[in-house]
């Protein structure tokens, strides 16, 4: 197991020094730089300014800068945000993201795997349509439409909630931001979940188990939760990539301030560093979440060693 | 025993009737299954009006879409509203022009995106995976190790980097989704590839002589169309929100053109002042990714191979 552990590790460095090289050159092949607004500067401010950020030096030499900044762990300063670095901006928002993100990933887990059980086990009666529909309407509402309905049924109409900000992460901060992010989460997992319990429950083992005379609810937890959630746990790795480094949408409806709005903005501004930094951020755990549900693939299945 | 004319008859008869269970193919089953899942037939049609009244409903429309109609624009939430005598059958949106008609041609485009962009995505997919599945070995690695490098890009930032260099021309914009969201794809087909290429009529072919890239096209690729055709369904919907998701963020089509990500992010904008302006958009994108879900699940019943 510490073998494979240390193998994986090995093999994630020169997939993120591809991943960082790859969008490096691709972000500086971008027509446009970061000063080119509609206020011009003077040509020699202009000319002063890219000579500090290195920009009018060869994009090699740029990228050598930027790896060297990048081994003693500086991610560079901001080019949109003054007086701040890309660390410090990091730093700030991506708890936030964090925050909302475990609290919804912890609730698309709870809700979607129990649609999905519920369902499958009342395969094809109207309580499994009924389920499947209420589950399948997170996949076709866009949060960018559930979220402002949100802000219009609980803190306008009902009032029982704000309309948005942080306020450090107090509870009634998270409750809309967190319904807005579970919902397409919950209803893949519960897709999911529903497809392999079903496939789980026909098989031989589970027959078997039936026949000894084994209680419902212990043949269902004993025996076939482990197996059915060999596909989910491989759909989680990647899903908790995403939902932890946050989503746009929630950051414009609710003002959270996480880390989604600073990449979208970064990419339209051409803000090199925050580009950068979010896709290293965004690569890293990605690399890591993979080898994660590879190792959790090795303890739920004993059938795979590594 | 007597061979009597009625008994070699009787003979005939029923070999006549095994030939005609032996013509049964894969296609003719899958199309019995599909058929018998009422909910999957029932989105295909409803999927099929959709399209045509996409295509053929501005016609009975009054007004254009870039139209506006000065009048209305004087109390949009009165004189917008939705009625048959001012000819605005699903009412105005908050610079007066008409929602049917927006609403159509909205569809028009994220359909049309949605197509495009999974057909692409298939057809790289596919061929990439295929490949890669059969040739094995180093290649296979290789190959698969790009896919894992292309996959822990953050897929905004292709979105924008590409809408940057090709500028914004949706067309040009979702060829190039379609191009990076085949990952998945590629994955599962290479998936199935390995379980394939180790069958007797490859082998067969490979000692005919038949060259490797044409075993590819002509023996692996039709045996996967089954979970292309399957994953490909399910890749429309997703096209189509991705669209609105990038229209949402003011990236996608340009004014005049509208989709219904488009309108569905304007009508969120103008809830309170005219719910209309987002219901319609909303109820028609609610509806065909509904749809679309339902036929990709008819259709993975009917083409897999598991259940039979």
């Amino acid at each position: 197991m510490f073998t494979f552990i240390f193998k994986r590790t090995l093999e994630a460095i020169p997939t993120l020094l591809v991943l960082i090289t790859i969008s490096f050159f691709l972000m500086h092949s971008a027509p446009g730089s970061p000063f080119s607004s509609e206020r011009s500067l003077p040509p020699e401010v202009l000319a002063n300014i890219n000579a500090k950020y290195h920009l009018d030096e060869p994009i090699l030499s740029q990228y050598f800068y930027y790896l060297g900044g990048l081994l003693q762990g500086d991610l560079g300063p901001s080019f949109r945000y003054k007086d701040f670095s890309i660390n410090e901006l990091v730093a700030q928002s991506f708890p936030v993201s964090a925050e909302i993100g475990l609290w919804s990933f912890f609730v698309a887990i709870v809700i979607g795997v129990s649609c999905g059980v519920f369902a499958a086990l009342r395969q094809n009666s109207w309580l499994d349509y009924a389920v499947m529909s209420f589950a399948n309407l997170g996949i076709v509402l866009p949060n960018f439409v559930l979220a402002p309905l949100c802000i219009l049924f609980f803190s306008i109409y009902l009032q029982w909630l704000p309309a948005g900000g942080w306020n450090g992460g107090a509870w009634p901060y998270l409750v809309m931001p967190v319904i807005a992010m579970s919902t397409s989460y919950i209803a893949q997992i519960a897709r999911i979940t529903r497809g392999s319990m079903i496939e789980t429950m026909h098989s031989n083992f589970i027959r078997t188990a039936r026949a000894k005379g084994l209680p419902k609810y212990r043949i269902i937890i004993e025996h076939a939760m482990r197996p059915a959630m060999l596909p989910v746990v491989s759909y989680l790795g990647p899903a908790f990539v995403g939902i932890v480094t946050g989503s746009v949408i929630v950051d414009v409806y609710f003002g959270t301030g996480g880390i989604g709005q600073h990449f979208i903005n970064g990419a339209l501004n051409r803000d090199y560093s925050m580009v950068m930094g979010v896709t290293i951020l965004i690569g890293t755990l990605t690399i890591l979440f993979n080898a994660v549900v590879d190792i959790l693939y090795a303890v739920i299945d004993p059938k795979i060693r590594y | 025993m007597m061979l009597t004319p009625d008994k070699t008859q009787a003979v005939e008869q029923f070999a006549e009737r095994t030939v005609e269970i032996e013509g049964r193919s894969l296609w003719q089953d899958a199309r019995q299954r599909f058929l018998s899942n009422r909910a999957a037939v029932i989105s295909l049609i409803i999927l099929c009006c959709i399209a045509a009244f996409s295509i053929l409903g501005p016609l009975f429309s009054q007004w254009h879409y870039e139209d506006i109609d000065w009048e209305a624009l004087s109390d949009i939430s009165v004189l917008g509203r939705p009625a048959i005598e001012s000819g605005h059958y699903f009412g105005t949106d908050t610079l007066g022009r008409d929602i049917f008609v927006r609403t159509m041609q909205g569809g028009q485009i994220s359909l049309l995106v949605g197509v495009l962009g999974s057909f692409v995505a298939i057809v790289i997919g596919t061929l990439y995976g295929a490949t890669s599945g059969y040739l094995g070995g180093k290649v296979d690695s290789v190959m698969m190790r790009f896919l894992e490098i292309l996959n822990s890009f953050p897929f905004m930032f292709f979105v924008i980097i590409l809408m940057t260099i090709f500028g914004r021309h949706i067309f040009l914009i979702f060829v190039a989704i379609g191009a990076i969201s085949w990952l998945d794809m590629a994955r599962i087909v290479r998936g199935q590839t390995l379980s394939l290429k180790n069958k007797e009529y490859i082998e067969a072919a490979h000692a005919c002589g038949v060259s490797t890239f044409n075993i590819i096209l002509r023996h692996i690729i039709p045996n996967l169309l089954g979970i292309v055709v399957v994953y490909a369904t399910l890749l429309v919907p997703n096209m189509i929100l991705l669209e609105s998701f990038i229209s949402f963020l003011g990236l996608g089509v340009q004014e005049p053109m509208t989709s219904w990500g488009v309108l569905i992010s304007e009508g969120a904008n103008a809830m309170e002042l005219a719910v209309w302006q987002l219901a319609w958009p909303l109820s028609f994108l609610v509806l065909t990714l509904f749809c679309f879900n339902f036929l990709g699940d008819g259709l993975r019943d009917a083409l897999d191979p598991k259940d039979r």
